[in-house]
């Protein structure tokens, strides 16, 4: 299936594009670590408690990626390949967690029952908030992989679960590692869930560097430990999905829906219920019952006026995101080789920086390179597409790598060039994926606080700067509104998402 | 004890809180009976030679949207000149504010806590203030080098609940007494209390601190979230006492009414870290154009209008003599607060370590 072709320029070109953005924040970062020596970043990556806090911060990566693989990949099959009735609506529920932003489902939790701070508040929060990214690309694989081989397995004696897991998981395993490294590099980035919870993780040391030890050069050098570990992930996920076979033959068209049996559905469905529940249940009920104390005097022209900033920010986010993951993921579906690796960890590397990082590299660069968009819109978004090119690019590329490359073929022995082939082959066939992707990154950039925080334009808001405005003075009826407002228009893209998941691939 | 009861007219005029400036200056022991001249500074009447009416300074502030706000639009309408304002975490406005350098749009950084102010005048980017502006604040409240002004202060405080402990503990060791055995809540991610334990470690070093937190630790504290939670569960008789500033009891009082508040702040006064005095502060960008402008801010900051917001509105100590706190506190030479540099509280990270080695911070 892999061919090596050379990359035409078109495709080459923006994709390095795109690795040169996502590399900003490293450059900023060598340079700020470096700025007192060599030695002074030596010592301070070699202290005593860094080793603790690795480990600390891996553990809790390790338990919440391996979680978010379970319960993503059950919620899949279940809304997929079981006979449940109204599966388009179960899998929109389940996507719902992604519309809510960490900072905010962890503090519900923690209002809701204190005692649960900690690692296991943060991992229970960390999951609930990041299953969808393996359920939904394990879903449109499933929905695209071939139900034959399973069916072929059970008519020489495999039983049902053992034909699920050693046929169908086998076939969805690229979309599990896929998902997972998104997962693991997003919890190596939080800062939102870990601090709620009181949790002390890496994330916690680099915002104290800034917050508390008022320095950024101790912060930036602890940053690149984060960058090694995401290095290190990235380099598991190559290795372990590489070693998974690939789909041969396309298989033929047919219902992937199978005829299941309730001893299957039934545990399915219990995690299900779990993570709509404690996923968006929780949150929800929270930031109802705090607009309900509010509701007297919420002023709703504001309210209105920051849901609008928050709804352009993300759709330029999303749009700018989109044009520079294309490419990419066209690179790194289509043509393997050694530009496409490192385009591929350069996107994804930055992924596991906190926010806070990012936003300070594309200071740095603004106010020495463009002074005069500093502190305005566009800078604001090229931060946001920074941190959000990787959950693009990973929905590109799945798309692009499920649809049969004989179309391709085909298009090219009639003559049509690489790049006309590009345009009227691969891009529409992998629209699903692009659709996806896209609202990805507008649903990022909605929740985001931090970089927007640090790069909006002086008085913008946002209902994520809204939400952080009334928290810190502790005002939560005044957070109530903002927060149900974030919740309903981020729900908008995270049903697309949700729809657009399982459409079949065109074949 | 009778110090902290509140009379009947300050409770009243703690509701009244939007239009209390007349009364402020009622109250006060200022001679200046006039608010429309509030941009005048309280100690100075040096005159401002360029007319800065119109100009639009950009403000990096510390301090939050919510209680700042109507200061600023106050400030304006004053004195003619604009703010724009960027708000967010002291430490991440220093971090901003250092990335930037000499580039920065910021004009004025209004912070939190003497700890980032004296991050960014360590890096040269504060200019230093007129001495009329530094000369306006005790010694103890200012930089050394006079590039940052304290604006506001406020004091550690164990608010108790008079019906659970008649008498408070009389000092800060005396709390480390088992009878307190999981009675004492604190808020351990507030960066206030962490400040407190700064000072800790600068006065009794850091084997001493240690000690003094091992004791704590031994006696079961009850950790909440906010240092208004621990207020709230204070009040209600949940936990006998707490450790958290003095202004929390007044925002209750002003919220719900003093006959709804049994519990009291009761104030070490033994020149101990448990008397702490933290303020927040200002100081001019060196590399702002409009740095007459902003220096009108500095000074409005300090002046009568100014430091009455501070005391009526936030209920924290002004830093200028001639403008008394709103409800009645003890004074600032009577809370006798350690000798503490403030720039120095920035070593807070190795105080979270501490907290973390004696099992106070994280689980």
């Amino acid at each position: 299936m892999t061919r090596l072709l050379r990359a035409p320029v078109a495709i080459a070109a923006p994709a390095m594009l795109a690795a040169v953005v996502a590399i900003v924040p490293l450059v900023y970062l060598f340079d700020a670590s470096l700025s007192r020596g060599v030695e002074n970043a030596i010592r301070e990556i070699f202290l005593a408690r860094t080793a603790t806090l690795v480990l600390r911060t891996l553990l809790l990566t390790f338990i919440v990626t391996v979680a978010c693989a379970v319960v993503g990949t059950i919620n899949a099959w279940l809304v997929v390949r079981s006979s449940l009735p109204l599966r388009p609506m179960w899998l929109m529920l389940l996507a719902m967690p992604l519309a809510i932003p960490t900072y905010l489902s962890a503090f519900a939790w923690v209002s809701w029952i204190p005692t649960m701070s900690g690692f296991l508040g943060a991992s229970i929060v960390l999951t609930l908030a990041s299953y969808p990214y393996v359920m939904l690309p394990v879903a449109a694989m499933l929905r695209g992989a071939d139900p034959m081989l399973e069916d072929v397995a059970r008519s020489l004696g495999a039983s049902a679960p053992s034909a699920l897991i050693r046929v169908t998981l086998r076939q969805i395993a690229p979309a599990i590692w896929a998902g997972s490294l998104l997962v693991a590099l997003y919890v190596v980035s939080d800062f939102g869930a870990v601090a709620a919870m009181r949790l002390e993780t890496f994330t916690w040391v680099i915002y104290g560097a800034y917050r508390a030890g008022f320095n950024p050069t101790r912060a930036a050098t602890l940053a690149l430990v984060l960058v090694a570990m995401a290095l290190l992930l990235i380099v598991l996920e190559r290795h372990f999905r590489s070693r998974v076979t690939q789909r041969l033959g396309a298989g033929t068209a047919r219902s992937t829906v199978r005829r299941t049996t309730l001893t299957l559905v039934a545990p399915a469905l219990v995690v299900a219920l779990t993570s709509i529940g404690f996923g968006i249940g929780v949150p929800l009920v929270s930031s109802i019952r705090w607009t309900r104390e509010a509701s007297a005097t919420t002023d709703w022209s504001a309210v209105f006026t920051t849901i609008m900033s928050s709804f352009w920010i993300g759709f330029l986010t999303g749009l700018a995101t989109l044009l520079l993951a294309l490419p990419v993921g066209i690179l790194i579906a289509r043509f393997k080789g050694r530009l496409a690796d490192v385009t591929e960890g350069a996107v994804f590397v930055t992924h596991s920086l906190p926010g806070i990082v990012v936003a300070l590299s594309v200071v740095y660069l603004g106010i020495n390179l463009v002074r005069p968009l500093y502190q305005q819109v566009p800078l604001l978004v090229f931060g946001q597409v920074i941190i959000f090119l990787p959950l693009v690019v990973g929905a590109v590329r799945t798309s692009i790598e499920q649809s049969r490359l004989a179309l391709e073929d085909v298009s090219r022995s009639l003559g049509v060039s690489r790049m006309a082939t590009v345009f009227r082959v691969t891009i529409p066939l992998a629209i699903p994926g692009i659709a996806a992707g896209g609202a990805l990154a507008v649903l990022g950039a909605m929740k985001e606080l931090p970089t927007t925080l640090i790069l909006r334009p002086t008085e913008v808001e946002t209902l994520a700067t809204s939400i952080w405005k009334y928290s810190v003075v502790s005002d939560f009826g005044a957070v109530g509104p903002y927060a149900v407002s974030l919740m309903l228009l981020a729900a908008l893209p995270t049903a697309l998402l949700s729809h657009v998941a399982v459409v079949k691939v065109a074949r | 004890m009778t110090r902290q009861h509140l009379s009947r007219r300050t409770v009243l005029a703690i509701v009244g809180l939007f239009a209390p400036i007349a009364l402020i200056s009622a109250c006060s022991s200022s001679t200046t009976d006039t608010t429309s001249d509030t941009a005048a500074p309280a100690t100075t009447d040096a005159p401002t030679d360029i007319d800065v009416r119109g100009e639009t300074i950009t403000i990096y502030s510390g301090r939050s949207e919510a209680l700042m706000e109507s200061l600023f639009a106050q400030f304006t309408a004053d004195t003619g000149v604009n703010v724009e304002v960027r708000y967010g975490d002291s430490g991440e406005l220093a971090a901003l504010l250092l990335t930037e350098g000499n580039k920065s749009p910021a004009d004025i950084f209004f912070s939190q806590d003497a700890g980032a102010l004296g991050a960014i005048e360590s890096a040269g980017l504060l200019t230093a203030l007129p001495a009329d502006v530094i000369d306006a604040v005790d010694s103890k409240f200012r930089s050394t080098s006079g590039a940052w002004v304290a604006t506001s202060g406020r004091a550690r405080t164990l608010v108790y609940n008079p019906e659970l402990v008649p008498t408070p503990p009389a000092s800060l060791d005396a709390l480390l007494d088992p009878q307190w055995k999981g009675k004492i809540g604190y808020a351990p991610s507030n960066a206030s209390w962490q400040s407190f334990v700064t000072a800790l470690r600068l006065t009794r070093g850091d084997d001493g601190a240690r000690a003094w937190l091992t004791g704590l630790a031994a006696n079961q504290p009850v950790a909440y979230e906010k240092n208004g939670v621990v207020r709230d569960a204070v009040n209600a008789g949940e936990v006998a006492m707490g450790l958290i500033n003095h202004y929390y009891l007044y925002e209750l009082i002003s919220k719900v009414g003093a006959d709804k508040v049994v519990a009291k702040n009761h104030y070490f006064k033994d020149g101990d870290a448990g008397s702490l005095v933290n303020v927040a502060g200002v100081g001019v960008l060196a590399s702002s154009k409009k740095s007459a402008a902003a220096l009108v801010f500095v000074r409005y900051l300090l002046s009568v209008a100014g430091q009455s917001y501070f005391a009526g509105r936030t209920f924290e100590y002004p830093m200028v003599p001639g403008v008394i706190p709103f409800v009645s506190l003890p004074t600032l030479a009577e809370l006798n607060p350690p000798a503490v540099d403030l720039a120095d509280l920035k070593s807070l990270e190795e105080t979270q370590e501490l907290l973390v080695e004696v099992g106070l911070l994280t689980r």
